[in-house]
């Protein structure tokens, strides 16, 4: 059973990894074809992902995150998820060229840690925490997204000003195109991750009987969510956009990879279990 | 066996006053074909000139007798003596013409490498041509191909990608910018002929409103209608700043017109929307300084032509995809061309109908054991015998001239009617 697990866990990288390749293709060549490919190939490694996260849950009866390698694992899965479906509504081409590799690399990562669930103590699942981890988890993803998004705006908005144009003004599309897609990326990754705060706050509340406990990992979670909310605040009031709001978006990424990841290695808390080597 | 020959001069060879004492218009196109229709030296033929270049694509089996032909007639048709245009003549012949007529077909001899007119331009001039049944089956081949050809070199190359003029530079900016031009508002600053060529662009983009600015409000007025828009006075500009996405700018004003504080003025009532200025006053009248405020873009003329000398550089590069594939069609064409003549054409219908009958009687044999050897041999007499008397009159009258004028046409015919090229 394990074996069949490792095997199409390698299938799913192995996807993931010519998707990445297929979308490099397209970078350069800037052939339609190049591009296609690379989607049906995440495609399929989504697929193949799809079925290693089933297998988890049925092995353990939960949403396999119990250790670190399962967490990045529904991580990427969800980052995956995320943008075949934003690659479906905005038809941003050269977001694959951001999303596939990134993909990729969290997998790669994800496939060097041990794989032995870490003993869960006083974590009782139910429906709140189900909610809670995906809400969170498809959130982040979003907001990958809106980064990689502002990443590739500040290209174009660079290529334009300095009227060098050059490698990628012919290759990213227009800077409409892009704010709007990373509005959209901020605007549902932004609403999942308050799903997610409450969903959290209730189900701490159900567990130890209280919403907040000024965990390190609640702490920055609030930070983060104050940062987004106040970028999304400014775009609807005063129509902030451009350059300003590609930066935050970058920046709040940062953030949250640091409240993903930083958190619990460098501060503990009742998260930590979830990251454990 | 017939040449495909082409006498012609264009922009590289000859200088305009050659070119324009012979440019043919399209009547003068059609009764020149009626003209040249009568030569006997020429038997297929077809004109077309352009203002770069005018070119007379033949069909002959006397190359020299009909170069003289056609330039004693060009000479006579347009009532210029030949020394002064005869220095300015190329003469292709056989792959040579084949390969000159798919390039200009391509776009790859125009003085702007990749403009798309020109192969509309063919077309029609084929069309009067056919229409005057002026053309035969090898310069009906040879045009389809070079349509074919065109096509191919547009869609697989880059040669017409990107713009090479100041206002389609412009549009191309303004669509990295605001993806869709649809129901953008334009404000024309002043006049002159390159910022109205981009109005008109932008139009063809269909742009919402168009607002015109001139100090004298008179012209503004006149301008505005032109272009279906509104006229403005000049003090009004900065109002404006606010409501307009995409401003052209154009007049003779010694001092900036739109200074970096007006933009800051409008900012957070366009609620940041982006403002794209194209400045093609010389001395500029947008402040350089705007092009650093946040979702504000400002090219002047220096940059368009800075893009459009790229875009050149580009194009040539791509040209060079696009000769390949010319030299691709040409070599097609000419096996094609080979194919026309009449041995190949009887030795492919004798293979043809050999390999029916060897085939048909194998099968039979196959199936009477028993045959004696003497039957056997008799058979196959009679498979022989009866190819041959089946092929005796076509091959006779393939051969021989009295039957028809035109053996190309017998021969295509022969070709297409056995499927003899697949």
């Amino acid at each position: 059973m394990v074996s069949y697990m490792d095997l199409i866990i390698v299938i799913t990288i192995a996807f993931y990894l010519l998707s990445t390749i297929g979308y490099l293709a397209f970078l350069f060549k800037q052939q339609d074809y190049f591009n296609k490919t690379g989607l049906y190939l995440l495609i399929v490694g989504f697929v193949a992902h799809t079925i290693v996260i089933i297998g988890g849950f049925i092995k353990q009866s939960h949403i396999p995150v119990s250790n670190l390698h399962e967490t990045l694992s529904i991580a990427c899965w969800s980052l995956a998820g995320v943008f075949l479906a934003v690659q479906y509504k905005f038809n941003l081409k050269i977001l694959g060229v951001f999303a596939a590799p990134l993909i990729t690399m969290i997998m790669l990562v994800a496939f060097q840690l041990p794989r032995d669930p870490v003993q869960t103590q006083n974590v009782f699942s139910n429906f709140w925490l189900v909610f809670h981890i995906a809400a969170i988890f498809t959130g982040e993803a979003a907001l990958a997204l809106a980064c990689g998004v502002g990443i590739l705006y500040l290209l174009q908005e660079r290529a334009i000003k300095t009227k060098k144009r050059g490698f990628f003004f012919k290759r990213l599309p227009s800077l409409d195109l892009i704010d709007s897609t990373g509005y959209a990326c901020l605007v549902v990754g932004f609403t999942l991750l308050t799903i997610g705060l409450i969903t959290g706050f209730v189900y701490a509340k159900t567990l130890w009987g209280r919403f907040w406990a000024w965990d390190p990992k609640e702490v920055w979670s609030g930070i983060t969510w104050l940062l987004y909310a106040a970028l999304l605040h400014a775009r609807i009031t005063t129509g902030w956009r451009g350059r300003r709001a590609a930066f935050m978006a970058i920046i709040g990424f940062g953030l949250l990879v640091f409240t993903f990841l930083g958190v619990n290695f460098l501060l503990e808390g009742h998260h930590g279990i979830f990251t454990q080597g | 066996m017939k040449e495909i020959v082409l006498i012609g001069l264009n922009h590289k060879t000859a200088p305009v006053e050659v070119r324009e004492c012979l440019t043919f218009s399209g009547d003068d196109t059609a009764s020149a074909l009626d003209t040249l229709k009568q030569t006997t030296d020429i038997n297929e033929v077809m004109l077309f000139s352009t203002c770069n270049r005018i070119e007379l694509l033949m069909t002959t089996e006397e190359r020299h007798h009909a170069v003289q032909i056609a330039k004693q007639f060009l000479a006579d048709y347009k009532n210029v003596p030949q020394q002064d245009f005869e220095t300015s003549l190329y003469v292709h012949a056989g792959d040579d013409a084949v390969r000159h007529i798919f390039r200009v077909a391509c776009s790859l001899d125009s003085m702007m490498v990749g403009e798309p007119q020109i192969l509309g331009q063919i077309k029609s001039a084929y069309r009067l041509a056919a229409g005057k049944k002026s053309t035969g089956v090898i310069l009906n081949r040879l045009l389809h191909k070079a349509f074919f050809v065109a096509k191919r070199v547009r869609s697989e190359t880059g040669i017409g990608d990107h713009a090479v003029s100041i206002s389609y530079a412009a549009i191309e900016l303004g669509r990295k910018i605001f993806g869709s031009m649809e129901q953008k508002q334009v404000l024309l600053l002043g006049a002159g002929e390159m910022a109205e060529l981009a109005v008109e662009h932008l139009m063809q983009q269909h742009v919402s409103d168009i607002f015109v600015a001139n100090r004298t409000f008179e012209r503004g007025v006149e301008l505005a209608q032109r272009f279906k828009g509104h006229a403005i006075r000049f003090e009004e500009i900065a109002d404006f700043l606010q409501r307009v996405d995409i401003i052209i700018s154009s007049t003779g004003s010694p001092e900036i017109i739109i200074t970096a504080d007006d933009v800051k003025a409008v900012r957070r009532r366009r609620r940041n929307r982006p403002l794209f200025f194209i400045d093609i006053a010389v001395p500029r009248d947008i402040d350089p300084k705007i092009n650093h405020m946040d979702n504000a873009y400002v090219y002047d003329i220096d940059d368009l032509e800075g893009i459009i000398e790229d875009n050149i550089e580009d194009r040539n590069r791509e040209a060079v995809k696009g000769e390949r594939i010319v030299d691709e069609a040409v070599i097609h064409f000419q096996k094609w061309y080979e194919s026309l003549d009449i041995v190949p054409t009887i030795v492919a219908l004798r293979e043809k109908f050999d390999t029916i009958a060897n085939t048909e009687l194998r099968r039979t044999l196959n199936s009477m054991e028993n045959l004696s050897k003497e039957n056997r041999a008799a058979l196959i007499r009679m498979k022989d015998a009866l190819v041959n008397k089946i092929l005796h009159d076509p091959t006779q009258s393939l051969k021989s001239n009295g039957y028809h004028r035109d053996k190309s046409y017998f021969l295509d015919t022969t070709r297409k009617l056995f499927r003899l090229d697949d």
